[in-house]
C-alpha cells in the first residue's frame, strides 16, 4: 500500500515536471536550427544570445515594471479597502464582497475583453492614443485587488476590534493607530497579498493580451514566439527565471519555516 | 559560405551608401522617437548568421528606435487596427487588405517626397488594383502560394491542390489558418474565382474544406516551419518565399506550385495607419527598407521576392535565379490576386470559416437547452435545500 | 467605525470604473450593431456556435473530473505525511505554476507530437507509436496539466485541517478504512472538492491557448471564438461581446450551483481556501 502511493505520487510529479525538464534540457541544445526535439550537443549559445536580444529584454523589463507598480498599488488600495469593508455593516459588506468576488469568478478572457472595450473607448475619446503600459498597469491592478483583499480580510477578522478603538481612546490619532496597532497585526496577510499580486501580474497572459496595444510583456512575447518558431532563447530565459524562483523560495522557506505554510496555501491561482 | 560573402558585400555597400544616410539625416525625422512597426512573423532580417539586423541598422543610421511586433494574418492585423487602441506607424498588409483599409479610411496617404527610394520599385508593381492611384502603399514583397511537401514521404508529382484532400496523407496535412488562403485553395479546386460574389460558391468551398478537415493535422500559420522541418507534417500549402528557410532547415522539403488549377499571386505592401503618431519617421523607415542594399540583405534572409530589380541584382546568384522565388511567366499568368470583398460577402466568409473550424454550425436551440439545463439544476438544488431545511425544522 | 468605512472608498470607485463599467460595455456591445443601434442579431448569432459551447463544457468537465480523480489521492497522501516533508511536497506541486504556462504547454507539444519525445520512447521500447497531439485528449491533458494544482491545493488545505481524532474515533467504533474514508474523510473534505472543482472548471472552459497549441486549431473552444472576434481573423466585437456575455452567464450559473453545495457561506472566501 505504501509503495503504491509512493509510486502514484512519483507519477503525478513526473507528469508535472516532464515538460519543465524538456524546457530546461533544450535550453542547452547546441543545434543551429532552433529544433525542439532533436538533441545535438551541449552549448550555452542560447544564453549568450538571450543577453543580446533587445526585444526580449525590453519585454522582461516591461513585465517587471508593471508587476512592481501593480503589486504596490493594489496592496495599498486593497489593504485600505479591506479595513474599510471590515468596518461596514453586514449588508454592505456582503454587497461589496460580491463585487470583489466577481472578477475572480469571471473568466479571464471576459475580464480582458471588457477592459479592452473600456480602454479603447477612452483612448478614442483621447484622440487615438495607443494602449500600452498605462492600460496594462490599470488592468493588472484590477485583477490583483480582490486577491489582496481576500488575503488581508481573514487577518482583520482575527484581530480584536477593540484594539483599534482602545488606541484611539488613549489619544492616538486614527492614522497613527492604524499604522501602530492594526498594520502590525495584519502584516502577514498584507505581505501574502503583495507576493500574490506580484506573481499574478508577472504570469498574466490573457488579460494583458487584450489590453497591451503595442507594448510587449514577456508572456505576450512568448506567445507571439509560439506562433512561429520558438527560439531556445526563451527556454534559456525560463530556466534562469525558474532557478531564481527556486532560490527565492529556498531563502524564504529557511527564513520563515513557520509562516511558510500559511503563505503557500494562499498563493494558489 | 555564399551567405557570408553576400553579407560581406552588403556590408561594403552599406559603407558606400552615404548618400541615402545623408538624405535621411536632412529630413526632419526626429531621432530618438520610437516607431511602432507591425509586420508578419518571420518577415524581416533579424540578424544572426551574419545577416543584417534591419531594425538595429535603421536605428544606427537614423537614431529612430523601433518597437517591432508581429501578426499572423491580414485579418488579425485588421482586427487590431479596426478595434483601435493600438497605434502603429508602419504596417505590412497584403493587397486585398490594403484596398479594404483604404476603403475604411484606416490608412493614410503617403508623402512620396519622403520616400525617394520609391523610384527603385519596378513599374510592374506600382499602382496595383488594390491601390490604383498608388497613394497609400509601397510594395514590400510579392510571391505566389504553393505546396510544401516532404520528398521522403510524398513520392507522387505535386501539381494539384487536390493532393491536400488525398486520404493517403491523413494527419500529415497542414492547412492555412486564415480564411482567404484556406478558401482560396478550395475555390481553385472548384474552378471558382477567389473574389466571387456568389454566396453559393463560398458555401460550396466551405463544404469542401469541411470534407478536408478529418485529414488535416492542424490549422497553422508560421508554425509550419517547425512542423514541416521536423517531419511532423508532410504536406502544407504556404507562401513560396518561405521555401528558402524551409529547405535550409530540412533538405528533404520540396515546393511546387499547383499548375493544374493555378494559384494566388500576392503583393505585401507597407502602409501607414490613419492617426499614426510618427508619420515622418514611418516614411523614413519605409524609405530605408526600399534601399536596394537593405532590401537585398532583407530578402536574402527572408526569402521572399523583391519588387526592386536593383535589389534583385544584389542577391546571390542562386537566389536571384531561383524559379521558386521568381517563378516563370507561365505560372504568373495563371495566378489570380485576391481583391477586397464587399462587406456582406466578407461577413459570410467569416461565419463560414468559423463553421469550418468548429465542424458545422450548431442550433440555437441546443445552446438555449444547455443554459436552461444549468439553470434548472441551480433552481432544483435551491428548492431541494429549502425543502430539506423545512423538514429539519419540523 | 464610521471613518474606517471611508478607507474602502477609493477601492469602490476603482471597482465601478474597472469592473462594473467594462461589464456594462460588454452588455451594450452585445445588444448593439456596428452603428450602435439596438439589435438581438448578435445573441441569435451565438446560437450557431452552440457546438463550441458544448465542446468547451464537455472538455472542461472532463478535465475537472480527471484533476479531481488524480489530485485527490495525492492531496490525501501529502496531508498524511509529516509536517516537515509536507511543506516541501506542496511546494513541489506549486513550483510548476511559477513557470510561464505558455512555455509549459508548448513543451507538451514537443512531448506529444508524432515525432516527439514520448513516441521516441515508445519506439525505443518496441511499442507502437501513438497519435496524441491535436486530439481532444491532448487538450484535456493540457487543461489537467495547467490547472491540477488549483485542485490539489484546496483539497490539501482542507484535508490537513481534518481532526485526526475524528478519524480515530470512527476507527475505534469499528469502521474499516473504506468506511472511514467514505463516511468521514470525504464528506469533511467537500468544501475543498467544491473550491477545487470551480477553480479548475472556470479557467478550463474559457481557455483559448491550450486548445490552440495542443488541439491543432481544429478543436475550437469558446475562448478561441471570443479571441477570433476581437483580435483574430473575424473582427466583430459585437458578436464577440455576445459570446462573452453567454459565457459569463453560464459560469455564473455554475458558480451559483457550486455555492449551494458549500454550506458555510461561500460568498466570503469560498473561492479561496
Amino acid at each position: 500500500m505504501k509503495t503504491v502511493s509512493k509510486v502514484y505520487a512519483f507519477l503525478v510529479f513526473l507528469f508535472l515536471y516532464a515538460p519543465i525538464a524538456v524546457l530546461i534540457v533544450f535550453s542547452f541544445n547546441g543545434s543551429a536550427t532552433m529544433s525542439r526535439s532533436v538533441w545535438s550537443g551541449f552549448s550555452l549559445q542560447w544564453y549568450a544570445r538571450l543577453l543580446q536580444d533587445r526585444m526580449l529584454l525590453e519585454a522582461l523589463r516591461n513585465t517587471l515594471v508593471i508587476a512592481v507598480i501593480a503589486a504596490a498599488v493594489s496592496t495599498v488600495l486593497g489593504t485600505a479597502a479591506a479595513v474599510g469593508i471590515n468596518g461596514m455593516n453586514r449588508w454592505a459588506r456582503r454587497a461589496v464582497m460580491n463585487v470583489t468576488n466577481f472578477p475572480m469568478v469571471n473568466p479571464d478572457i471576459v475580464t480582458g475583453v471588457s477592459l479592452m472595450l473600456l480602454f479603447v473607448a477612452v483612448s478614442k475619446a483621447m484622440g487615438g492614443r495607443s494602449l500600452g503600459m498605462v492600460s496594462l498597469v490599470l488592468a493588472h491592478i484590477t485583477f490583483c485587488l480582490p486577491y489582496v483583499i481576500l488575503s488581508v480580510m481573514p487577518k482583520l477578522r482575527q484581530m480584536d476590534p477593540n484594539l483599534y478603538e482602545a488606541a484611539q481612546d488613549l489619544g492616538c490619532p486614527p492614522a497613527a493607530s492604524f499604522f501602530r496597532v492594526v498594520l502590525p497585526e495584519i502584516l502577514p496577510g498584507v505581505v501574502t497579498g503583495l507576493i500574490m499580486a506580484f506573481t499574478l501580474s508577472i504570469d498574466d497572459f490573457v488579460v494583458s493580451y487584450f489590453t497591451s496595444g503595442t507594448t510587449q510583456t514577456l508572456p505576450i512575447f512568448i506567445y507571439s514566439m509560439t506562433r512561429k518558431r520558438v527560439s531556445p532563447e526563451i527556454n534559456a530565459l525560463s530556466t534562469l527565471l525558474f532557478a531564481a524562483i527556486i532560490l527565492l523560495l529556498i531563502v524564504i522557506n529557511l527564513r520563515t519555516a513557520k509562516d511558510g505554510q500559511e503563505k503557500t496555501a494562499g498563493k494558489e491561482r | 559560405m555564399k551567405k557570408r560573402i553576400a553579407a560581406f558585400f552588403a556590408a561594403i555597400l552599406l559603407v558606400f551608401a552615404p548618400v541615402s544616410a545623408a538624405s535621411a539625416a536632412e529630413t526632419p525625422a526626429r531621432p530618438g522617437v520610437t516607431i511602432n512597426v507591425y509586420n508578419w512573423g518571420e518577415y524581416l532580417s533579424a540578424g544572426g548568421d551574419g545577416s543584417m539586423n534591419v531594425n538595429a541598422e535603421f536605428t544606427r543610421r537614423t537614431g529612430i528606435r523601433v518597437n517591432y511586433t508581429t501578426f499572423e494574418d491580414n485579418e488579425s492585423l485588421y482586427s487590431k487596427l479596426a478595434g483601435g487602441g493600438a497605434n502603429y506607424d508602419v504596417i505590412f498588409p497584403s493587397d486585398y487588405m490594403v484596398a479594404r483599409l483604404i476603403r475604411e479610411k484606416l490608412i493614410q496617404k503617403l508623402d512620396y517626397k519622403n520616400i525617394p527610394n520609391y523610384r527603385y520599385i519596378d513599374k510592374a508593381y506600382r499602382g496595383g488594383v488594390y491601390d490604383p492611384k498608388g497613394g497609400y502603399s509601397v510594395p514590400y514583397t510579392w510571391g505566389v502560394v504553393g505546396i510544401f511537401y516532404n520528398k521522403k514521404y510524398v513520392k507522387e508529382k505535386v501539381d494539384s491542390w487536390k493532393i491536400l484532400w488525398n486520404p493517403k496523407y491523413t494527419g500529415k496535412i497542414l492547412m492555412f489558418d486564415n480564411p482567404r488562403d484556406a478558401f482560396g485553395i478550395a475555390q481553385k479546386i472548384l474552378g471558382y474565382s477567389y473574389n466571387s460574389a456568389r454566396s453559393d460558391e463560398w458555401n460550396a468551398a466551405a463544404k469542401l474544406l469541411e470534407q478536408q478537415k478529418p485529414l488535416v493535422q492542424a490549422y497553422v500559420m508560421d508554425q509550419i516551419f517547425d512542423k514541416m522541418s521536423s517531419g511532423e507534417a508532410w504536406l502544407a500549402p504556404y507562401y513560396a518565399g518561405d521555401a528558402v528557410t524551409l529547405v535550409r532547415d530540412n533538405p528533404d522539403i520540396g515546393f511546387a506550385v499547383p499548375t493544374k488549377e493555378g494559384t494566388n499571386f500576392f503583393v505585401d505592401a507597407m502602409c501607414i495607419p490613419a492617426g499614426a503618431k510618427h508619420k515622418r519617421e514611418a516614411e523614413a523607415y519605409i524609405n530605408f527598407l526600399c534601399e536596394p542594399d537593405v532590401a537585398a540583405a532583407n530578402m536574402e534572409a527572408v526569402g521572399y521576392s523583391t519588387p526592386e530589380s536593383a535589389a534583385r541584382k544584389l542577391l546571390p546568384q542562386e537566389m536571384r535565379e531561383d524559379p521558386i522565388i521568381y517563378p516563370p511567366e507561365a505560372v504568373l499568368r495563371k495566378a489570380e490576386t485576391y481583391t477586397d470583398l464587399p462587406d456582406d460577402v466578407s461577413l459570410q466568409v467569416d461565419a463560414l470559416w468559423a463553421q469550418v473550424k468548429m465542424g458545422g454550425a450548431g442550433q440555437t436551440v441546443t445552446l438555449i437547452a444547455v443554459l436552461a439545463g444549468f439553470l434548472a439544476v441551480y433552481i432544483g438544488v435551491v428548492v431541494f435545500k429549502k425543502i430539506k431545511r423545512k423538514r429539519e425544522l419540523r | 467605525m464610521g471613518k474606517a468605512k471611508s478607507a474602502a472608498f477609493p477601492y469602490l470607485v476603482w471597482m465601478v470604473i474597472f469592473i462594473l463599467v467594462p461589464t456594462a460595455l460588454v452588455v451594450v456591445f452585445a445588444f448593439t450593431d456596428r452603428s450602435g443601434c439596438f439589435t438581438l442579431k448578435n445573441l441569435e448569432g451565438v446560437g450557431r456556435y452552440s457546438n463550441v459551447f458544448l465542446r468547451s463544457i464537455g472538455l472542461g468537465a472532463a478535465a475537472t473530473a480527471v484533476s479531481l480523480a488524480a489530485g485527490y489521492p495525492l492531496a490525501y497522501r501529502i496531508a498524511r505525511t509529516h509536517a516537515r516533508r509536507r511543506n516541501a511536497l506542496i511546494m513541489l506541486v506549486m513550483l510548476p505554476m511559477w513557470m510561464n504556462f505558455l512555455l509549459r504547454t508548448y513543451a507538451w507539444m514537443t512531448l506529444l507530437e508524432d515525432s516527439g519525445i514520448l513516441n521516441h520512447i515508445l519506439r525505443f521500447l518496441g511499442l507502437p507509436a501513438a497519435h496524441m497531439i491535436n486530439t481532444q485528449g491532448a487538450v484535456v491533458l493540457g487543461m489537467v496539466y495547467n490547472y491540477i494544482p488549483y485542485m490539489i491545493l484546496p483539497l490539501y488545505s482542507v484535508l490537513t485541517k481534518i481532526d485526526r481524532s475524528v478519524i480515530e474515533a470512527a476507527q475505534d467504533l469499528g469502521a474499516d478504512g473504506r468506511t472511514v474514508f467514505l463516511r468521514v474523510t470525504l464528506p469533511m473534505s467537500m468544501p475543498g472538492v467544491i473550491s477545487g472543482v470551480t477553480m479548475v472548471f472556470v479557467p478550463a472552459v474559457s481557455t483559448f491557448i491550450i486548445s490552440r497549441m495542443l488541439g491543432g486549431g481544429s478543436n475550437l473552444l469558446v475562448g478561441d471564438l471570443i479571441d477570433m472576434q476581437f483580435l483574430g481573423s473575424a473582427y466583430n466585437p459585437n458578436l464577440g461581446s455576445a459570446i462573452s456575455l453567454v459565457l459569463m452567464v453560464l459560469i455564473l450559473i455554475c458558480m451559483g450551483i457550486m455555492n449551494q453545495f458549500d454550506e458555510n457561506g461561500a460568498t466570503e472566501g469560498g473561492v479561496m481556501v
